[in-house]
């Protein structure tokens, strides 16, 4: 028999016990976090002082740009709804959306115009400003000549931001949608310049905002909830590790920490990668290049064209991507990536020879320079400390070996490496170039007069410099296209480089995780990341 | 005593400029700069930075800027980190460094020291003959090889500990780096402890304690202990120095958050700043634990004695 004490106990208990229940069903269901092995410590997250692509990825969930990119890296609005451009292409007028910092205060034109000032100023030194160089008096800024101020950019009013350029220009838009674009907080940096990108205090307009940072630990970005497109967000935090060590980063993503693990597979480790991680692998295309940069000055021995053509011919590149690299690698007989957007076509003229055909040719043309088994030509090979690079290295070496070409091959750190290119102290380099918006400019302009690799490699073409000029002024894809093909083929018929392989991306990404997709930008924007059903 | 730790305090100062002045003179020697990296820049842009970071000026000049700045404490912005000065980084890294390395050097001891007397004392043993062969082993193979296979296999495969991480400094994410970095220190330690003590347990004191017939006991840990620790402190000071400020290879394999990485990644980035300021850092930690290691070899040897 119960007692009535008994009862009034097992009442209050169901009671408990209900209760409970209840609020289970209120609590909240548990925070999406996603964790990233980033690679490398950000030397900033001023999204105007960054310089690589471990800073991008978090600064492009900081801040949001006039246009953004989508899940598959094409371009699509962003704080800017639509658009109009002039006919004479010289124009562009954005018309922004209702949006908001994330400190309340409203985004306006006003910030935008801000911004580009910015990047164009010389004290912030902005390592890409020439990307914004079309804008009118933009170039005189950077050189410290003009005040910001003269910036053809104007809020027309506080939704509507007009820029003038001074040519048409192809790729500008894709340039507003780098970090370095983005418009920026007016009312906090007119004040303090230094220290403003503080965990917990930065105004940020993207999809989240800056909650921790501990320099070499994590960085925490947090859902913000002023983002004009918050509710369609399902990550609630991401944190950010800057792990160096790629091996380091492939043991902890194998333990679970890590959902998403970027350039987290050593080459040496991909074969097994690829049996063993399954989908979680994801490979592709890369905006990016690999090759060898000649010295073409006076005086070098591959200022000759005939030695440039023949090293050209004996290099096997399919060796290269299938048997030392085998990533999916593209060998690659022209300059420009062929996944970057509108990519120029053409390619070296012997692609399509057989290898014994090639050899006799480079042969040939190597005793029509003089050279021969009693006159061997020494080149030096420099390359920075990568074990891939050394391999690649010494094949080539093996490659030009019956040419009669005697290579001494030179492994220096990074930065001398890089130094040694900009004083042109090589004869043969190694080079990687990687897109930093997606279009064949910004690999062209490099050999185009004053860039870079022109002038580290002292390839001078007057022809070619209109032919890249008149390229970026054509506002028509196929006409441009064709432009630039017979500009690229100008580089390719002069043998100004060897090219070697097109790169590919490698990176972990947990099933767990979806809306994480491969382009050849590789951008993968967080805030289409959504947790696979289970 | 007092008057000793001033005098040598003082006499650091010199030291230190001399250190701090061939450091900065040598970092701008090596070949490239800062901003060499795979990006070429544009001309116009690249004389921006250098301008922006005082690059442009003369040698000498930038030389007595940092050197005034440094009067006043200031460490200046780290080139690479250009949110952080160097005075943050170094604040933020070295608790961490001190934390991971301070375990591994009081593992080290607990661990070494017992195992470097129980060899003497069995000297010729096989207890001999298996410390001494671990810690030959634990010499030998750089903690660049221990360190990944202890993630791999306690991380990975057992998933007993975290394979890397700080999180915040965590019980389970300390294990793993600090019994690697404490390997290497055990078998220095046994090794020296032992050969200090097999030296100590034949010198004559200890032939007199004996001859007085006090029991084996007292003879070591009365008489023998004190004598034996000397070389085993002066090889301590400048290795707690090293070990405080970081094992670059255990810090990058872990992922920990010291002060170890600015030291190598700071060179090899050409972070000027960055690695004066490590430069003077550890020059101060060296002068600071060298004159520990004086003062308490006065403790431990009745012989030594300082101002007199």
């Amino acid at each position: 028999m119960i007692s009535k004490h008994h009862k009034m106990m097992s009442r209050y208990l169901l009671a408990a016990l209900g209760g409970i229940a209840l609020g289970a069903m209120a609590v909240p269901a548990q925070a999406f976090t996603v964790d990233i092995a980033n690679g490398a410590e950000p030397g900033s997250l001023d999204p105007q002082k960054t310089s690589g692509v471990w800073e991008t990825r978090i600064t492009r969930a900081l801040f949001e740009r006039l246009v953004t990119y989508a899940a598959d890296g094409s371009l699509v609005p962003g704080l800017a709804e639509h658009w109009e451009i002039s006919d004479d292409g010289k124009q562009y007028t954005f018309h922004l959306r209702d949006a908001e910092w994330s400190d309340g205060e409203p985004i306006t034109a006003d910030d935008a115009v801000f911004a580009l000032r910015r990047v164009l100023e010389p004290a912030i030194a902005n390592q890409n400003a020439n990307l914004y160089y079309p804008i009118v008096n933009a170039r005189a800024i950077n050189a410290g000549e003009k005040s910001p101020d003269t910036l053809g950019v104007e809020a027309v009013d506080a939704h509507t931001l007009r820029i003038r350029l001074t040519q048409p220009t192809a790729w500008f838009l894709q340039a507003l949608a780098m970090t370095e674009a983005s418009p920026l907080p007016e009312h906090v940096l007119a004040n303090a310049d230094d220290g403003w990108i503080k965990p917990g205090d930065t105004v940020s307009s993207g999809v989240f905002t800056l909650s921790q940072w501990q320099p070499q630990s994590r960085i925490v970005v947090t859902r913000n909830p002023h983002y004009y497109d918050a509710d369609q967000v399902s990550v609630d935090e991401a944190v950010f590790y800057p792990i160096d060590d790629a091996n380091a980063a492939l043991n902890r993503f194998r333990t679970g920490e890590m959902d998403i693990a970027y350039s987290s597979v050593p080459s040496s480790r991909f074969a097994w990668a690829r049996e063993n991680l399954g989908d979680a692998l994801r490979v592709g295309p890369l905006t990016a290049e690999y090759f060898y940069m000649f010295n073409l000055h006076d005086g070098q021995p591959l200022a000759d064209r005939r030695v440039r053509e023949a090293l050209n011919l004996a290099v096997r590149r399919d060796v290269i991507t299938d048997q030392i690299l085998g990533q999916g690698q593209t060998p690659s007989f022209w300059y420009v990536p062929r996944n970057t957007a509108n990519a120029p076509r053409g390619d070296l003229d012997f692609a399509d020879m057989t290898m014994d055909e090639r050899m006799a040719r480079a042969k040939a043309l190597m005793q029509e320079a003089g050279y021969g088994p009693d006159h061997p030509l020494r080149l030096r090979l420099n390359y920075n400390t990568l074990e891939d690079h050394k391999k690649i290295a010494v094949a080539v070496a093996a490659m030009w070996k019956p040419l009669g070409v005697e290579v001494e091959l030179i492994n220096s750190e990074a930065a001398v490496h890089y130094a040694t290119i900009r004083e042109g102290n090589f004869e043969v380099a190694r080079y990687g170039m990687v897109a930093t918006i997606n279009d064949p400019f910004d690999f062209l302009n490099a050999y185009a007069d004053n860039g870079s690799a022109s002038q580290s490699s002292g390839y001078h073409d007057a022809d070619y410099d209109a032919l890249v000029a008149k390229s970026t002024r054509e506002l028509d894809p196929q006409k441009r296209r064709q432009l630039m093909t017979r500009a690229q083929q100008r580089l390719l018929d002069g043998y100004a480089l060897l090219p070697l392989y097109d790169y590919v991306s490698v990176h972990l990404v947990s099933p767990a995780i979806q809306g994480w997709e491969i382009n050849p930008m590789d951008v993968h924007p967080l805030r289409y990341l959504q947790e696979s059903e289970q | 005593m007092l008057i000793y730790t001033l005098k040598r305090l003082l006499q650091a100062i010199p030291t230190l400029l001399i250190v701090i002045t061939i450091s900065f003179f040598l970092m701008r020697v090596a070949p490239g700069g800062p901003f060499d990296g795979e990006r070429q820049l544009p001309p116009e842009i690249e004389a921006n930075l250098m301008a922006a970071y005082h690059l442009d000026e003369p040698l000498p000049m930038q030389y007595l800027r940092y050197m005034g700045n440094l009067l006043q404490g200031d460490f200046g912005p780290s080139f690479k980190y250009k949110d952080f000065s160097v005075t943050e980084l170094i604040m933020q890294g070295f608790p961490v460094s001190l934390e991971i390395g301070g375990l591994a050097i009081l593992l080290a001891l607990i661990v070494g020291l017992p195992l470097g007397i129980a060899a003497a004392l069995k000297r010729n043993s096989t207890v001999d003959y298996m410390v001494m062969g671990t810690a030959l082993t634990g010499i030998a193979v750089p903690n660049f090889v221990i360190a990944p296979i202890f993630a791999l296999v306690f991380g990975v495969l057992l998933g007993w500990l975290p394979a890397g991480g700080w999180n915040g400094g965590a019980l389970p994410n300390l294990v793993l780096p600090v019994v690697a970095l404490s390997i290497q220190q055990i078998a220095y330690i046994a090794r020296m402890m032992r050969a200090s003590m097999i030296e100590v347990l034949g010198s004559h004191f200890i032939r007199t304690a004996r001859a007085k017939g006090l029991n084996e006991g007292e003879v070591i840990w009365r008489h023998a202990i004190r004598p034996a620790l000397l070389p085993v402190m002066s090889y301590l000071g400048p290795a707690i120095a090293g070990i405080i400020t970081g094992s670059v290879v255990i810090e990058q394999i872990f992922g920990i958050p010291g002060i170890g990485r600015y030291f190598v990644q700071g060179a090899l980035n050409r972070d000027y700043t960055l690695v004066m300021g490590t430069v003077v850092f550890y020059g101060v930690l060296i002068v600071l634990m060298n004159l520990i290691v004086d003062l308490l070899y006065s403790a431990l040897d009745p012989q030594i004695r300082y101002d007199d």
